[in-house]
């Protein structure tokens, strides 16, 4: 029973983006097609532990939806411009749901429209979430750190602005593809950087966060197999994700990279992302992505070699920052080109960036710290030693600070 | 726009404050929460509070007649330790900030706009 019940859930996530996308792309209104489907999925809960799985599971939920959005549209629940269209979508849904056709895979158009630039930024990345993989807003609301109430309006003005904007559902043209995937791939990544940022790995939601977007890498790398940087996002990801269990140690205290013991790295996951990096390279086009990668890459061969290849590392942050000069870029290569050429000459770096960029940007003054302590100015280095815990979000971190301000650098 | 962020405590965390082993890290902990807030530019105001025992409540009777008790008000498990005014752009940013108080496990925070006048 259990088993079934398993098997409904699997069948439910799993198809939950296909339909919505079906239905989104056709109906251009996804609030609408979400309602369909969320009562779709309720009936299949309902009915198919007893029935038993339909021969096609998803045409069946179509076949449901179908019924719901005529319901919705007949009590104009529904906008009330979309109602003829979403009786053709919802026709379109039957004649193929009846004829067991497979019906077209239009995530990677969802994947795009999320990711308009039309769409607000903030918004981008909650939107493939729920839509793509069926999250529910709260969930989403709480591993982004937003109000849920907030994230619900966020949600509901970018369903509107898709509908009433009429944004295609279309996969952009190859002279302003570079641009409109990056964007795709930094929505996924922000994900991933939100449930990554959680060391302690005490808050399930986050973790799973980086599960989600693990999992939207893996299907843009499905729909979109020969983009470098869609390999280079994934790889960035899996070597992230590598590490996981070596950030904290057996006392539950934080361990930067440079000193975590490689032995608890999760070996397969490296090993795919050093195959997909390596692909990515043949590609022959250059990206911010697959430069991360290359830099955990570089981070990785430390278990071979014995040391992290830092002239490497500072010389691939350059290629980053020159792509796009983000305050994280700039502190990356401020930390590589000291370890590679003396502290004075990162710190230099460091000095360069805008005071305003890194007020409460805390990598920033965790580094500034490091450095003022190996160039001797003790109390420069005791205070930004202040400053880089009184802005840490994480305890374990936080611990691992002070331990190190107790102990005098 | 100014938020407030009040910090909810239970017991075992007040409890840190006087912990002989643990208070010096307790300690180390706040002030540099509250550098960082005025350093960014954001801090307002703010305060921690005596422990929940010293509070005094005073309310007018449904006779009109005025009633001091001793407090806290609230008969609940985590109780008000101290509180920050933030002035920045938005509830994420001030979410961003109420993310970096350095809790216990069992703390909360509560984050507010705080009213503005009529205009």
């Amino acid at each position: 029973m259990l088993e079934v019940q398993a098997a409904i859930e699997r069948v439910a996530r799993d198809s939950y983006g296909r339909l919505l996308a079906f239905l989104s792309a056709r109906s251009h209104d996804v609030a609408a097609a979400e309602d369909a489907l969320a009562d779709a999925m309720d009936a299949a809960l309902r009915t198919w532990p007893a029935a038993g799985l339909p021969a096609s599971p998803e045409a069946w939920l179509l076949v449901t939806a179908r019924r719901k959005l005529i319901d919705a549209a007949r009590h104009k629940l529904v906008h009330d411009a979309a109602v003829p269209t979403l009786l053709a979508v919802a026709d379109d849904a039957y004649d193929m749901a009846s004829q067991c056709e497979v019906f077209p895979d239009e995530r990677l158009k969802l994947l795009f429209v999320c990711a308009h630039p039309a769409i607000d930024v903030t918004a981008r990345t909650p939107l493939m979430l729920q839509t793509v993989l069926g999250l529910d807003a709260a969930r989403i609301a709480s591993a982004l750190l937003v109000k849920p109430a907030s994230m619900g309006q966020r949600l509901t003005r970018a369903k509107a602005k898709i509908r009433d904007a009429r944004i295609a559902f279309d996969v952009p043209e190859a002279s302003e593809l570079p641009e409109r995937l990056h964007a795709v791939l930094e929505a996924i990544y922000a994900a991933y950087s939100a449930g990554w940022d959680d060391f302690t790995g005490a808050d399930v939601r986050r973790k799973d966060l980086a599960t989600d977007a693990l999992a939207l890498g893996r299907l843009l790398l499905q729909l979109m197999p020969d983009e470098p940087e869609v390999k280079g996002l994934l790889s960035l990801m899996l070597s992230c994700e590598s590490r996981r269990a070596a950030r904290i140690d057996s006392g539950g205290r934080y361990v930067p990279l440079s000193e975590q013991d490689a032995g608890k790295w999760a070996w397969p996951l490296l090993g795919e992302a050093h195959q997909l990096l390596l692909s990515a390279e043949d590609g022959a086009k250059i990206g911010c992505f697959q430069l991360e990668a290359a830099i955990q890459s570089a981070h990785t061969q430390r278990a071979v070699t014995g040391r992290v290849d830092w002239e490497e590392v500072a010389l691939l942050y350059e290629g980053i920052v020159r792509l796009s000069p983000t305050t994280g870029a700039l502190v990356g290569r401020a930390a590589a080109a000291a370890e590679a050429r003396g502290a004075e000459f990162g710190w230099s770096l460091l000095q360069a960036i805008p005071a305003q960029a890194v007020a409460s940007y805390q990598p920033y003054w965790a580094l500034a710290c490091h450095l003022l302590w190996r160039m001797g100015r003790a109390d420069e280095a005791r205070i930004a030693s202040d400053r880089a815990i009184g802005l840490c979000e994480d305890p374990a971190v936080r611990a691992f600070l002070q331990g190190r301000a107790a102990a005098g650098g | 726009m100014n938020y407030i962020i009040m910090i909810y405590e239970p017991a075992s965390s007040f409890a840190l404050r006087n912990d002989p082993e643990k208070r010096a890290d307790y300690w180390a902990r706040w002030p540099r929460y509250k550098q960082a807030l005025v350093d960014a530019g954001v801090f307002v105001g703010g305060a921690g509070l005596e422990l929940p025992a010293t509070a005094t409540v005073l309310k007018r009777g449904t006779d009109g007649k005025r009633l001091i008790q001793d407090g806290p008000y609230a008969d609940t498990k985590e109780q008000l330790g101290g509180f920050f005014i933030v002035n920045v752009e938005s509830l994420d940013a001030a979410l961003e900030w109420a993310a970096r108080c350095p809790l216990e496990p069992h703390d909360m925070i509560e984050v507010r706009p705080t009213l503005l006048p009529p205009a």
